[in-house]
């Protein structure tokens, strides 16, 4: 069976053929890709561990740069560790990765909006005696 | 047989491929396994939504100041941290055809885990110790099923593994494997990213609280 297969397959495509195909769809690591990675992501770690352990800056300035900080070592990760660029199967990676994210940011903004919102207007009022 | 053999009108018979060029076996589940990602990622914004909602409902409960400890925190992040890491030694060691350092990558990136996982099972356990379990209140719910489902996935990663070093024991490593070895590999980096979510909402924003 396979020996008829390789006869019906055009000329010039053997076996050493499906390497350099492979490496072009799924991109492979390297130490150097790694190594920058781990070392960007214990930075971007300790960092808001540390901030929010010492409590050097005010409440809201952590929070807004934590979050800062794990934005970053989430696009580390993705670039370092998951190889993601705008070829890996020709695209269709970072298509499936755009879409996610755009329902991931109306799922959860939603969700926050509206039941921020709802909690706000549904809080009990003055009168505490109605209450059971 | 899926090649069809079809007319011989001129004598020698003549040979069709049935089947689609350029689609070796597996090209296609790298992608299928990043869809398969991607949907699992869909859950996990769900679950943090839901925290996102529920993470300030304590009930007159225990609240994150209560509950966190903050260095055993840290100590967990860098055993996730350190697995990731040595997962992509274990990568590298696969791409240079080198069986034994891949073993030894991958029993690394197994301890590592195994110790991620004894460290939240503590974490878990002394909470629930201290009346602080799920039924307390919505915090704490929608914090168990977050942290939960991200240390359910920990766990079949581990399961995965394991089966993986089994598999390369036996059979080497054919492109088979070579390909589960790399969906593992994008499985065990998608949680570390899940993790940063879960360390900096629910832990480090719940001390902010």
């Amino acid at each position: 069976m396979s020996s008829t297969a390789d006869a019906a397959a055009p000329a010039g495509h053997h076996h050493g053929d499906d390497h350099d195909h492979d490496h072009a769809a799924h991109p492979q690591g390297t130490l150097k890709s790694y190594t920058v990675g781990f070392v960007l992501s214990v930075i971007l770690t300790a960092i808001p561990f540390w901030l929010v352990m010492s409590g050097t800056l005010p409440t809201q300035v952590t929070a807004i740069t934590i979050i800062a900080f794990a934005v970053a070592q989430i696009f580390v990760h993705m670039i370092c560790f998951l190889h993601m660029n705008m070829k890996a199967e020709g695209g269709w990676s970072m298509m499936a990765l755009l879409f996610t994210l755009i329902l991931v940011v109306i799922a959860l903004t939603g969700s926050l909006w509206v039941m921020y919102h709802l909690n706000t207007n549904m809080m009990p009022g003055h009168d505490m005696s109605q209450l059971p | 047989m899926s090649d069809a053999a079809l007319t011989t009108t001129q004598g020698a018979p003549r040979f069709y491929l049935a089947d689609e060029h350029e689609h070796e076996e597996g090209g296609s589940t790298a992608l299928g396994f990043w869809i398969y990602l991607m949907s699992d990622c869909l859950i996990f914004a769900i679950l943090f939504a839901t925290f996102g909602v529920l993470g300030g409902s304590y009930a007159a409960g225990p609240s994150p100041k209560d509950l966190f400890d903050l260095p055993l925190v840290a100590l967990n992040t860098s055993m996730l941290l350190l697995s990731s890491i040595t997962y992509g030694f274990a990568m590298l060691a696969m791409q240079r055809g080198r069986t034994g350092q891949l073993q030894a990558w991958l029993a690394v990136t197994g301890l590592f885990g195994l110790a991620f996982l004894s460290i939240e099972l503590y974490e878990f356990a002394h909470m629930i110790h201290e009346g602080a379990t799920p039924q307390r209140s919505a915090f704490l719910s929608s914090f168990f099923t977050l942290v939960g489902t991200h240390g359910l996935h920990v766990t079949f990663g581990l399961i995965w593994l394991v089966t993986l070093m089994v598999q390369v024991k036996r059979r080497g490593l054919i492109a088979a494997n070579q390909r589960r070895l790399a969906c593992l590999s994008m499985f065990w980096h998608f949680l570390d990213v899940i993790w940063i979510g879960v360390f900096t909402f629910v832990y480090l924003m719940g001390m902010l609280r």
